[in-house]
């Protein structure tokens, strides 16, 4: 082991455990006291030498939800790095290059030393050797992480001079011949390399938090890297991979809350007297009812119909939850769907059972009429021209839900005709995927919508799961 | 711990050994939440999605100890009479009318309530069991929430309380696997008292050599280019990605229909070994360019 620089102060294990679970409740893990008291008995049976052991006796002992593995895992790798510094050279390895500060570096495409490294990247990435590549990694964020006056360090710099995306064609090249190209195993082989090429990048991340670590302080640097879990994610800040995890997590989600809503309808309140039925069993009891029979509830199957808006700014949100009631259509006895931006369309048939989700999604961009002018979101004339052409999708059994930020562009509201549509309907939600705080500012028309019908604040997975449970 | 089952293993590497043996192969985060259950005496709660071992893995671990495997299996409406212990009331009817006339009621009712009486269920099974004994609890999600209730009992302090007969303690403890797919959240209380494991599709070394364990005769070049590929189907978005299992079957459906190579051709006339919904065969025909 390295010796620690002279400015770490040597922290009992004690102390660090505490720290830990403190940030980790920090981070919103729920751990419990007899849960960390199980994670110090687990480390007096087992190696401490092994850090993957240490790690896989904390997962067990504290995270008891996959939601929170990854925030856990940043935490971990903060709390107890894999290396002090530079680490531990390997044997064979060659000695670090360094550089001075004023030094004026090649660009990296002609400076021959990265391209050296670009080739041991490409050898690493294919084989698939994940500890040469962690190796790697340390090494190229302590030679290239580093800003030039030598402040503070960033996963952008080591990406930009290797480059890992560009190693692709060649990756490719290596594996595949001439006539594969093109067809299954190039996709097989293009995924098997982004993995990797993924992987490698956080590892670079990682290294790079824990080089920021040592430098500022592990609880500052927690608090910065980690991200809220996918439950909690904001649906506006989500990014492209986050909206793909998001959809990936719809049919898990609907099946759970489809298993919750049968167990609450079955538990639910008994149904009206069945007076044949008891009668009939208090003949075993001499004519005296002391059991009462009752008539099952009729099950509560709402009619909903769904206007969203799929205007660029909420159209990831809209998305998500779209999906997510045509997912849940057995808890309905019917779900139509309107997609307007400023105009609207019945977006139905796009959803229809067995269906893709990506390709419903693209189909509904492509094919449904939701633009009438500008393309940008004008609440008033979509509610108009829903009015004119689906008036009957509302009746008295509906719920009526609908999904948007109430910014219409300063145009204008038809309010009374909502209000008409509201007073049909047998119930009338609105979800606004905004923050609360910023209802009202700017063009949002929040409250006065909010005034016709109840707006919820709708921002993440658990706000949208409770509001669904209670619709149902 | 006096109570702790007489070590089933002595490290983790020691699991890893004689798991493998058994046939199940592991990682060391299993080889090690493995350990610690049995070194700490907590249940192991195992969670994942559908075909990824969790219930294979409590079966290794008795095959591996052997020890006797206790399983109970959940279900939607399972109760205590299910679970924990019974009294066998047509027997006990059979003992009093059966009883000699002139015996007094007090000593029927001392008769009928031992252990000859006493229809034991898994959970009771489990304690009572002098031997090292291995408890599953399978697909507890599928339960009521009351049933968790009573796993709490059972599961921190190894007891079961009948009122007739009093408490009864474990004499050894059993070695607790639950299992859960997560159709449901279990309750905080539940999750705190075991340890937790969360079982994933392996990583693409550990599911071929799981391919090569499983899947006699099979290629090494095969089982690599069928991981890859089903290791690319997870990756596209569809409903139900192949599990494990799943992709042991189609090694040995490639086997069976003496495939030796994995191409398109081969992936379309198999894809519904591992993909089991219309609109995920189709996405991975179009993704993958299969010609269908």
């Amino acid at each position: 082991m390295p010796k620690p620089p002279e400015a770490r102060q040597r922290r009992s294990l004690v102390d660090r455990h505490t720290a830990f679970v403190a940030a980790l409740r920090e981070a919103g893990l729920p751990v419990s006291v007899a849960e960390g008291l199980d994670a110090v008995r687990a480390m007096q049976v087992i190696d401490l030498v092994e850090r993957e052991s240490l790690r896989a006796a904390y997962a067990a002992t504290l995270v008891k939800r996959p939601v929170h593995r990854k925030t856990f895992d940043t935490l971990f790798d903060l709390w107890f790095p894999a290396a002090l510094g530079d680490g531990a050279a390997r044997p064979g390895d060659r000695p670090l290059r360094r550089h001075d500060p004023g030094e004026r570096r090649p660009p990296a495409a002609l400076d021959p030393e990265v391209q050296q490294r670009r080739a041991e990247l490409f050898e690493l990435l294919l084989a698939g050797d994940d500890p040469g590549l962690r190796q790697f990694a340390r090494t190229a964020v302590a030679e290239y992480g580093q800003t030039p006056r030598q402040e503070s360090w960033f996963s952008s710099s080591v990406l930009r001079t290797m480059s890992p995306e560009t190693l692709m064609a060649g990756l490719l090249e290596a594996v595949l011949t001439g006539q594969d190209r093109g067809g299954m195993a190039e996709q097989v082989a293009r995924r098997t390399f982004r993995d990797r090429i993924a992987r490698f990048e956080d590892l670079v991340a990682a290294e790079v938090r824990r080089r920021i670590a040592e430098d500022t302080g592990v609880e500052r640097t927690a608090r910065l890297a980690v991200r809220p879990p996918l439950e909690r994610l904001d649906f506006g800040s989500a990014t492209r991979a986050d909206m793909a995890a998001l959809r990936r997590e719809v049919y898990p989600l609907a099946r759970r809350l489809a298993s919750r809503l049968a167990q609450r309808n079955r538990l639910g309140r008994r149904g009206r007297l069945d007076f044949r039925r008891t009668v009939r069993a208090s003949l075993a009891t001499g004519g005296v009812p002391i059991t009462t029979h009752h008539r099952p509830r009729r099950p509560h199957k709402p009619e909903l119909v769904i206007l969203c808006d799929a205007s660029d700014s909420v159209s990831a949100f809209a998305h998500f939850t779209l999906l997510l009631t045509f997912a849940l259509r057995e808890q309905f006895s019917k779900v139509r769907a309107f997609a307007f931006i400023d105009a609207t369309d019945e977006i139905t048939k796009y959803f229809a059972p067995g269906t893709d989700v990506v390709e419903a999604m693209t189909r509904m961009a492509e094919e449904a009429d939701l633009v009438w002018i500008t393309g940008r979101s004008n609440y008033g004339h979509a509610i108009k021209v829903f009015d004119e052409k689906y008036r009957d999708a509302i009746t008295s059994k509906t719920s009526l839900l609908i999904l948007g930020d109430a910014r219409s562009n300063y145009g204008e509201l038809s309010l009374p005709i909502l209000k008409r549509m509201a007073g049909t309907a047998r119930h009338a939600y609105w979800l606004n995927p905004e923050p609360r705080r910023q209802w009202d500012t700017g063009d949002s028309a929040a409250s006065r919508y909010g005034e016709l019908m109840p707006m919820h604040e709708c921002r993440n997975l658990t706000q949208l799961a409770e509001f669904i449970e209670e619709l149902a | 711990m006096s109570l702790s089952a007489d070590a089933l293993f002595i490290s983790p590497e020691d699991v890893a050994q004689r798991l493998g043996e058994v046939g199940y192969l592991t990682d060391d985060a299993i080889a090690t939440t493995v350990y610690l259950a049995q070194a700490l005496g907590k249940p192991l709660l195992i969670e994942g999605p559908a075909g990824v071992g969790k219930t294979e893995l409590a079966k290794a671990v008795s095959r591996a100890g052997s020890a006797e495997l206790i399983r109970l299996q959940c279900y939607e409406g399972l109760d205590e009479a299910r679970a924990l212990y019974e009294w066998n009331y047509k027997k006990q009817l059979l003992r009093i009318q059966a009883a000699p006339s002139d015996q007094a009621w007090d000593a029927t009712h001392d008769d009928i309530f031992t252990d000859e009486f006493l229809l034991e269920r898994p959970l009771l099974a489990a304690i009572r069991r002098p031997t090292t004994t291995v408890l599953l609890i399978d697909e507890t999600d599928k339960a009521d929430v009351e049933v968790e209730g009573l796993l709490l009992e059972v599961l921190s302090d190894f007891q079961v309380t009948i009122p007739e007969l009093g408490t009864l303690t474990a004499v050894r403890r059993p070695f607790v696997v639950l299992t859960s797919n997560a159709a449901r959240e279990l309750s905080e209380a539940l999750k705190r008292r075991c340890l937790y494991l969360h079982l994933d599709y392996p990583k693409p070394e550990r599911e071929r050599d799981i391919v090569l364990a499983q899947v006699p005769g099979i290629e090494a070049e095969l089982a690599e280019q069928l991981v890859r590929t089903v290791n690319t189907l997870r990756g596209l978005e569809i409903k139900k990605a192949p599990s494990i299992a799943e992709t042991v079957d189609w090694a040995r459906t490639l086997l069976a229909l003496g495939l030796d190579e994995l191409d398109e051709a081969a992936v379309a006339r198999t894809l519904g070994v591992v993909l089991k919904h219309v609109s995920d065969q189709e996405r991975a025909t179009k993704e993958l360019g299969l010609k269908g």
